[in-house]
Order: C-alpha cells, then sequence, then structure tokens
C-alpha cells in the first residue's frame, strides 16, 4: 500500500465530493448552498492542485490542468460572493447566489475530470 | 533511399562506392528539457511548504469565522470571510493594519495570539523555501546555458568557436574583436568567463562555464550552427583539445579546427581526425629561432605580421650562427629546441638534474653532450663551459629558475645570447626587464599562429 497514493487519492476525492456537495440544489437560492462549504472546496481544491504538482508524466500534466481549471473558478465564485455581499448594493440576492453556485458548477465539472482520470489511471494499472 | 536517387547524387557528388550518405541529426540535448526538469523539481519541492502555508491559513480564518465578536453597537456579530481572509493575509505577512471591522474582543485576540505565531512562521518558511530553490544551483545552470544557447542559435553572422580562454584565447578574442569578427567561447572556469564579462569589447560574445571537451556543450555552443567558421581549441590540457578536435572532425568534418598542444604524441592522435592545423608552441619556437638564425630579415617581417593588426615593426636580431648552445631543462621543450638546433649544425649542451637522458639521438656524436646537475648550484653552469658558449636558453616550466640562470648565465658570460621561456603572465615584467633576447611566450605564439 502506497501512502503517497491514499493521500493523492483522497483529497483529489474530497475536493470533488465537497465541491458537488456546495454545487447540489436550488441555483438561487440561498439557502441551501452554505459559505462553509465553498470555503472547504476552495481550501481543500488548492491543496490538491499543490499535490499535483512536479509530475512529469502525461496524465500528471492533464491532472495539473484540471486542478488548475477548478481552482480558477472557485476562486472567481469566491470573488463574485464577497462582491455579492460586501460590495454590491443589491445584496446576495437570487442572481448573486446563482453566479457562485453556476461557478462552483464548472469547477465540480474539472474535478470530475479528474477523478475519472484517476480511476482510469488506477484501474490500467498492470501489476508486474 | 531509392537507388536510382541515390546513384545521381553518388555521382553528382563523386563519392566512392560504399559510402554511406548521411545524413546529419541534431545531437545535441535540447538545454529546454533541462531546463524544465529543474522547475518540476522545484515544484515537487515546494509541495510541503505550500501545503503547510494553505492548512494554516485555514486553520486561522476558520476559527476567526466562527469566534463572536461585538460591533460598535455592542451587538455580536461573526467576521466574515473575506474579513478574515484579509486580516490573515496582513498578519501572517506583518503588515499588521489593525482590527477589522470592529475592535476585536477578547475571545478573538486569544484566537489571533495563536494564528500570528502560527501564520507568520508558516509565511516564512514557504517564502524562504521558494528563494532557496530558486537559488538552487542547477536550475541556474540550466537556465544560462539555455539562455548561452538561444544567442548562439540566433547570431546572424559568421562567427569562430574559442575553447578556452586563457590567455592565448583572450588574445585571440582580442584579436578577432578587433578585427570586428564575431566569437563564442568556452572555458572550464567561471574566473575567467567573469573576466570575460569585465572586458570590454565591441560586440557582445556569448560565453558559457562548462567543460569544452563535451560534444553536447559544443554543439549548443554553435558547431552544428550553419555560421560556424572554425573551431579553436585552445584550453590548457591537452586532452580536451584533443577531444574537442574529434568531435569537430566528427561532426563538422569541412570546419577549419585549429587546436593547441604541447605533447607529439596528441598532435599525432589529432591528425588522425580529418585535416586539422595543430599548434604546438615549443616545436614553433624552434623553428622561428632556427628562421632567425638563416635569415633574420624573414623573421623580421613573420614577427611584425604575426604580432596582429596595427603594430610596429620589430627590431632585427640575429642569434649566433656558430659556436656551443647550452639549454637548461630537458622537457618537451628543451628537446624540441635542441631538435630544431642539431638540425641547424648546431653543438648544444643540455643541463638537466634528471639522471639519464631519455632520447638516444643525443650523443655526444651528434652535437650534444649532457651535464647532469641542477643548473643554479654554482660550479655546474661552469662546468657545461658556459664561458665559450655562445648562447644559453632557459627552458624550464618555472619561472623563477629561469630568470636565477639567466641572471647567472649573464653573469658568467656578458656576451651570450639569452633565449627564455616565460611561462606565466604575471611575471612578464620581470622577463622585460631581464632585456631577454628571444623570450618564448607559449600562449602568444599559439595566438600569432593562429
Amino acid at each position: 500500500m502506497n501512502l503517497e497514493k491514499v493521500i493523492f487519492g483522497f483529497f483529489v476525492l474530497l475536493a470533488a465530493t465537497l465541491n458537488f456537495g456546495f454545487f447540489i440544489g436550488d441555483i438561487g437560492d440561498r439557502e441551501v448552498h452554505d459559505v462553509y462549504e465553498l470555503f472547504a472546496a476552495v481550501v481543500v481544491n488548492l491543496i490538491a492542485t499543490v499535490l499535483k504538482f512536479g509530475d512529469r508524466t502525461q496524465i500528471g500534466a492533464v491532472h495539473l490542468a484540471t486542478s488548475l481549471v477548478a481552482d480558477l473558478q472557485l476562486i472567481a465564485a469566491s470573488v463574485v460572493w464577497v462582491d455579492a455581499t460586501q460590495v454590491s448594493a443589491d445584496g446576495l440576492d437570487r442572481e448573486g447566489v446563482a453566479s457562485v453556485v453556476s461557478l462552483s458548477g464548472g469547477a465540480l465539472f474539472a474535478n470530475i475530470v479528474s477523478v475519472v482520470l484517476l480511476v482510469v489511471e488506477t484501474v490500467s494499472f498492470h501489476r508486474r | 533511399m531509392p537507388g536510382p536517387i541515390r546513384r545521381l547524387l553518388r555521382d553528382l557528388l563523386k563519392i566512392g562506392d560504399g559510402v554511406r550518405l548521411i545524413t546529419r541529426r541534431r545531437t545535441a540535448v535540447d538545454p529546454s528539457v533541462q531546463v524544465s526538469t529543474s522547475l518540476f523539481l522545484i515544484l515537487r519541492r515546494m509541495r510541503a511548504p505550500l501545503i503547510t502555508l494553505i492548512i494554516i491559513f485555514t486553520v486561522s480564518v476558520f476559527g476567526l469565522t466562527l469566534i463572536p465578536g461585538r460591533d460598535a453597537n455592542g451587538q455580536p456579530y461573526r467576521m466574515g470571510f473575506f474579513d478574515a481572509f484579509y486580516f490573515m493575509s496582513y498578519t501572517a505577512t506583518t503588515i499588521g493594519f489593525g482590527e477589522i471591522p470592529h475592535t476585536f474582543t477578547y475571545g478573538q485576540r486569544m484566537w489571533v495570539v495563536v494564528t500570528i505565531y502560527l501564520t507568520v512562521i508558516g509565511w516564512a518558511y514557504a517564502l524562504g523555501s521558494l528563494l532557496t530553490l530558486i537559488q538552487d544551483r542547477a536550475f541556474r545552470v540550466a537556465l544560462r546555458m539555455q539562455r548561452f544557447s538561444r544567442t548562439v542559435a540566433h547570431l546572424g553572422e559568421p562567427f569562430l568557436l574559442i575553447a578556452g580562454y586563457g590567455r592565448t584565447g583572450e588574445l585571440l578574442a582580442r584579436s578577432f574583436d578587433g578585427l570586428g569578427r564575431q566569437v563564442v567561447i568556452v572555458d572550464a572556469s567561471e574566473a575567467r568567463i567573469e573576466a570575460l564579462d569585465m572586458d570590454t569589447y565591441q560586440v557582445d560574445i556569448p560565453a558559457l562555464v562548462s567543460d569544452a571537451g563535451n560534444p553536447h556543450i559544443l554543439a549548443a555552443a554553435g558547431l552544428d550552427h550553419p555560421l560556424c567558421e572554425g573551431v579553436l581549441a585552445m584550453t590548457n590540457d591537452d586532452e580536451v583539445n584533443l577531444a574537442i578536435t574529434m568531435a569537430a572532425a566528427l561532426m563538422r568534418p569541412e570546419l577549419p579546427v585549429v587546436a593547441r598542444t604541447v605533447s607529439t604524441v596528441i598532435a599525432d592522435r589529432m591528425q588522425a581526425f580529418g585535416t586539422p592545423t595543430v599548434v604546438n608552441p615549443f616545436d614553433r619556437f624552434g623553428n622561428h629561432l632556427r628562421i632567425a638564425l638563416r635569415a633574420p630579415a624573414s623573421y623580421q617581417l613573420l614577427e611584425w605580421l604575426e604580432a596582429g593588426p596595427g603594430a610596429l615593426l620589430p627590431e632585427r636580431s640575429q642569434p649566433p650562427v656558430d659556436g656551443q648552445w647550452v639549454v637548461c631543462g630537458y622537457g618537451r621543450f628543451g628537446r624540441e629546441v635542441i631538435i630544431d638546433l642539431r638540425a641547424e649544425g648546431l653543438q648544444v649542451t643540455v643541463i638537466d638534474p634528471n639522471a639519464s637522458p631519455v632520447d638516444s639521438d643525443d650523443t655526444p656524436d651528434n652535437g650534444v653532450r649532457v651535464v647532469v646537475g641542477d643548473a643554479s648550484e654554482p660550479g655546474v653552469l661552469s662546468r657545461a663551459a658556459i664561458e665559450d658558449a655562445v648562447a644559453f636558453v632557459a627552458g624550464t616550466d618555472n619561472d623563477t629558475t629561469n630568470l636565477s640562470l639567466l641572471a647567472a648565465a649573464r653573469r658568467l658570460n656578458p656576451e651570450l645570447f639569452l633565449a627564455a621561456r616565460q611561462n606565466a603572465r604575471v611575471n612578464a615584467p620581470l622577463f622585460r626587464a631581464m632585456q631577454v633576447d628571444a623570450l618564448l611566450i607559449p600562449a602568444e605564439v599559439v595566438a600569432h599562429e593562429v
């Protein structure tokens, strides 16, 4: 059992699951999307990205790419949330919530790709 | 390659049967691969510090959002994520604006104390690691190599590749620069390339600190470049010069190569690869002496032409044509000089501390007498009959010894024609003050020959 692979798989999956947890629910309803979960999703996605550094294989490169996309979308979602809650005159209305959640939905897609890559890599591993 | 086309090409190029038409492939290791390797290494090593930083920040921010504070009216409130993140950012980087949005309660302050110690250390650790990794030697060397090969690849005018930036290389670089020709320099010594950086030249000279005998390095320095006009192997290591000659002959057989060596064995091995011009400074000195003996006017002309652009006409000097020559030092230089002097039919006496001379041709019958002894000891010079000699050659590899021998010889016989070998550049003023009649500076001889 390879500890490094366990940690890697753990964080990749945790990032995807937290992201999914935040995303799910009515896209405009602020009560079904918890900001703590968005915060957790951002943090775990960043950790997963850092874990993917330094891998010179092709599959490693694609992993890193998906992670960076997810990071970008989640950070954008956070920025929109801060803007809606603190800066905008309308506050966190239906539109604001929808923007945040749809951005996180994009990040979810990237995270699902990353999970699929992980599964494919695991399944195609030939034990010599 | 299909048959008829091959035959046609063979006829056109007049290549004999049985010779394969070799297509030249790029043989160098792509330097950008080296840079990306170093980059990946840095990314890998940055993982631990970055993850530490992220976790510390997360814990701090999360804690701040949970702990209740009081606003200006005394009403309880909880900090938002953005406020907490903002506060932690300027706390971790030790900027410290103040407590926002309202003054902290003591509960909040207790937590902030913990976060200060955590985040400041975590931030310093991450930043320090990143800076150390960027300073990493391998990374910097790889970057320099990449920049160098890119500069060379973009050269637009014909250039010469000079391997070795010692005294010879420096003289050559200056001369070529004065003539307006581009050169590329490779040297193994960092100090020499730094000296090159500080010297003033008309054009930018791309230079690399690396082992010139490595064919990959030579390829990066422009051996494969279509505008490379020639290779000059001027390092002080004969083996490296040989390696450079071989690489140039194998990778670019049509390029002219000039190589410096002091060993006849290595010179022979060099001649096996293509047709390099091999310059042996000791041999050349002997040849010049012979020219000076037979035709002083020609020697004067030769000296003047070799002195480079803008030189003044040198004085005509005549070494003595008849009589006994005393040569001190029976190393490679001594042997070469003796060969040349004997060819002129001169009598030679050799003084050397080593017991038995190796060369079987140097016997008293052939006009060579060997005196065994250290010439700096009193009496040895008299044993070699220096009072009756017409010329003295101080040819050891130690400048101090040469200078003291010259002084002693001049004292014993003021009419002597003095020839000496100068090894180190720092002693040049001493030899000049000595007013030697013929001075061998190996580096300059090589440079002039080139």
